[in-house]
């Protein structure tokens, strides 16, 4: 059977020319970055030039990166300890009502600290507009934190619209580029942000690793005490191979940037104008062109993302869906009611997000699978037979 | 490990039973698409027998397969037997149900019990 993932959003594979760069790190090159033998040198030379690596695919300086052991961490990481950071000024946090449950639950724990958070809405493209965001700023706000794209829709946030409304303001401004960076050109001094969290597994590095960059300047209350690793800002032993995995993968993202784009972009399009036309009642969700290069997301109506991921996985083809059914809470996904879709159409979220394995040929794969597994939910929906009763009904 | 058993796995690839009963005796519809899942049943009674059961599911793989069983536990029991098939036996015959799953997706029994006093409801109403 033909095997297509196309979860890419989830987690990219590893590239084999990062896990050659990493095999060393689990084998002779074993030292403690912070000592101060032959042993611990050769660990802490590796730190420093993925260190360079990651800051060169940001446009950044190499002082400003910290690495942390997840985009969640960055997060984490970002919005409480800028918050912690700045409470003398105030205790106002501006985000949006997109945001992955990183940022929007370390808010939610700032909340319970004192901290007051006010969430900016988004378009039906799930956009968030900047003049939005400046009605929330107060005297008081302290940090405002608008993730650069959604992984969920595919949208692309004006952060540089948004940045030069907090720069007048002189308000820290953290973005969570956990989709973009490395899949899309990220500039830190273009884009006019303090702050911004990135992955390794978005762009084909490891997994349980990332990193925060930060501002020159901008103060940061650590969230983990101990040594002094990361300038003392992240205490913690190294996790070595994987940063230099994560090195290696921001050496080759620089490196094969533009071909990535150049080739994945028409296959998002082919697909995000293709599936709706194959299948009626369907939506596609985001923005239709300010997206994530390998993005097509989708609700289909009558039926639920959970049984369609389900079916789609037993011919092979590896996706997502922001359903309730599939998220552990148990509740449709935030951002799609955000968006202003109902929890009925919410349910039938899917999301195929590309990498740079997928050909033309996968996605005819799932333009031929795709609409006779809707058809068979369709044909068990009782939306669907209501719905198909209403029409014959009104005819 | 997937998630799902293979028996929810069987039932969820080929339920059995799907569709509506023309003229149906009784029909029980639980959920709604907020929660993520929706079940309609439709019975035909018999000699205080359920000849025939049929049903439409919106949601999840367990949803489905809950639903197919339900379907096929109830086909050909009488009405009393019928009104014994809970939530947990019908996580058993499945061989399990994942555990945040267990409340959402197992409405099934509610189901085909609404459907069953509807039927009832009817009776003692004097059938048209």
């Amino acid at each position: 059977m033909r095997k297509v993932y196309l979860d890419n959003a989830a987690t990219t594979p590893l590239l084999s020319e990062v896990r050659e760069a990493m095999m060393p790190y689990l084998g002779d090159i074993f030292g403690n970055p912070s000592s101060l033998h032959d042993w611990g040198d050769g660990a802490r030379d590796a730190i420093g030039h993925a260190r360079t690596q990651v800051a060169q695919l940001i446009n950044a300086d190499p002082d400003e990166i910290i690495f942390t052991g997840s985009g969640t961490e960055s997060n984490n990481f970002a919005v409480k300890g800028l918050a912690l950071a700045q409470q003398a000024k105030g205790k106002h946090v501006v985000i949006s009502a997109i945001e992955h449950f990183s940022v929007l639950h370390s808010a939610r724990t700032l909340e319970k600290w004192g901290f007051e958070v006010s969430e900016v809405p988004v378009d039906i493209h799930g956009v968030v507009d900047p003049d939005d965001v400046l009605q929330q700023i107060r005297k008081d706000t302290i940090l405002v934190s608008i993730m650069h794209a959604n992984g969920e829709m595919g949208t692309i946030e004006p952060i540089q619209e948004i940045a030069r409304i907090t720069r007048e303001r002189k308000i820290p401004f953290h973005t969570d580029a956990v989709a973009t960076v490395g899949t899309t050109p990220v500039n830190v001094a273009e884009l006019g942000v303090d702050a911004l969290s990135l992955a390794g597994n978005q762009f084909y590095g490891p997994k349980g690793v990332g990193a925060l960059w930060i501002r020159k300047g901008v103060r940061i209350m650590p969230l983990l005490d101990g040594g002094i690793q990361e300038e003392g800002r992240r205490a913690g032993t190294e996790n070595v191979p994987a940063i230099v995995g994560l090195g290696k993968a921001a050496e080759l993202a620089k490196t094969h940037m533009a071909d990535r784009i150049k080739r994945l972009t028409p296959l998002r399009d082919h697909l995000l104008k293709e599936l709706p036309g194959r299948i009626e009642h369907v939506v596609v969700t985001g923005h239709p062109q300010h997206r994530l290069p390998g993005h097509a997301s989708f609700c289909v109506e009558f039926i639920e993302g959970e049984s369609m991921l389900m079916l789609l996985n037993s011919k092979g083809i590896a996706v997502s869906s922001g359903s309730a059914c599939t998220s552990r809470a148990l509740k449709a996904s935030h951002v799609l009611i955000a968006m202003g879709l109902s929890h009925e159409i919410a349910q039938g979220s899917i999301l195929f997000t590309l990498g740079i394995d997928n050909t033309n040929e996968d996605i005819d794969y799932v333009l031929e699978t795709m609409p006779p597994i809707v058809d068979r939910l369709r044909q068990m929906s009782p939306l669907y037979a209501k719905f198909s009763k209403t029409v014959k009904g009104g005819k | 490990m997937p998630i799902y058993s293979e028996k929810v796995m069987d039932h969820f690839m080929n339920p059995r039973n799907v569709g509506e009963i023309k003229n149906p005796d009784g029909v029980g519809e639980v959920g709604n698409p907020v929660c993520g899942d929706m079940m309609t049943f439709y019975i035909k009674v018999k000699d205080n027998r359920l000849e025939d059961v049929k049903f439409r599911t919106f949601g999840c793989g367990a949803a489905i397969a809950v639903s197919s069983m339900v379907s096929e536990m109830a086909k050909g029991k009488t009405l009393d037997e019928a009104m014994k098939i809970t939530p947990r036996s019908v996580a058993d015959k499945l061989e399990g149900l994942p555990k945040q799953k267990f409340h959402c997706s197992n409405l099934g029994a509610q189901a085909l019990n609404k459907a069953i006093k509807d039927y009832l409801s009817k009776e003692k109403g004097g059938r048209k």
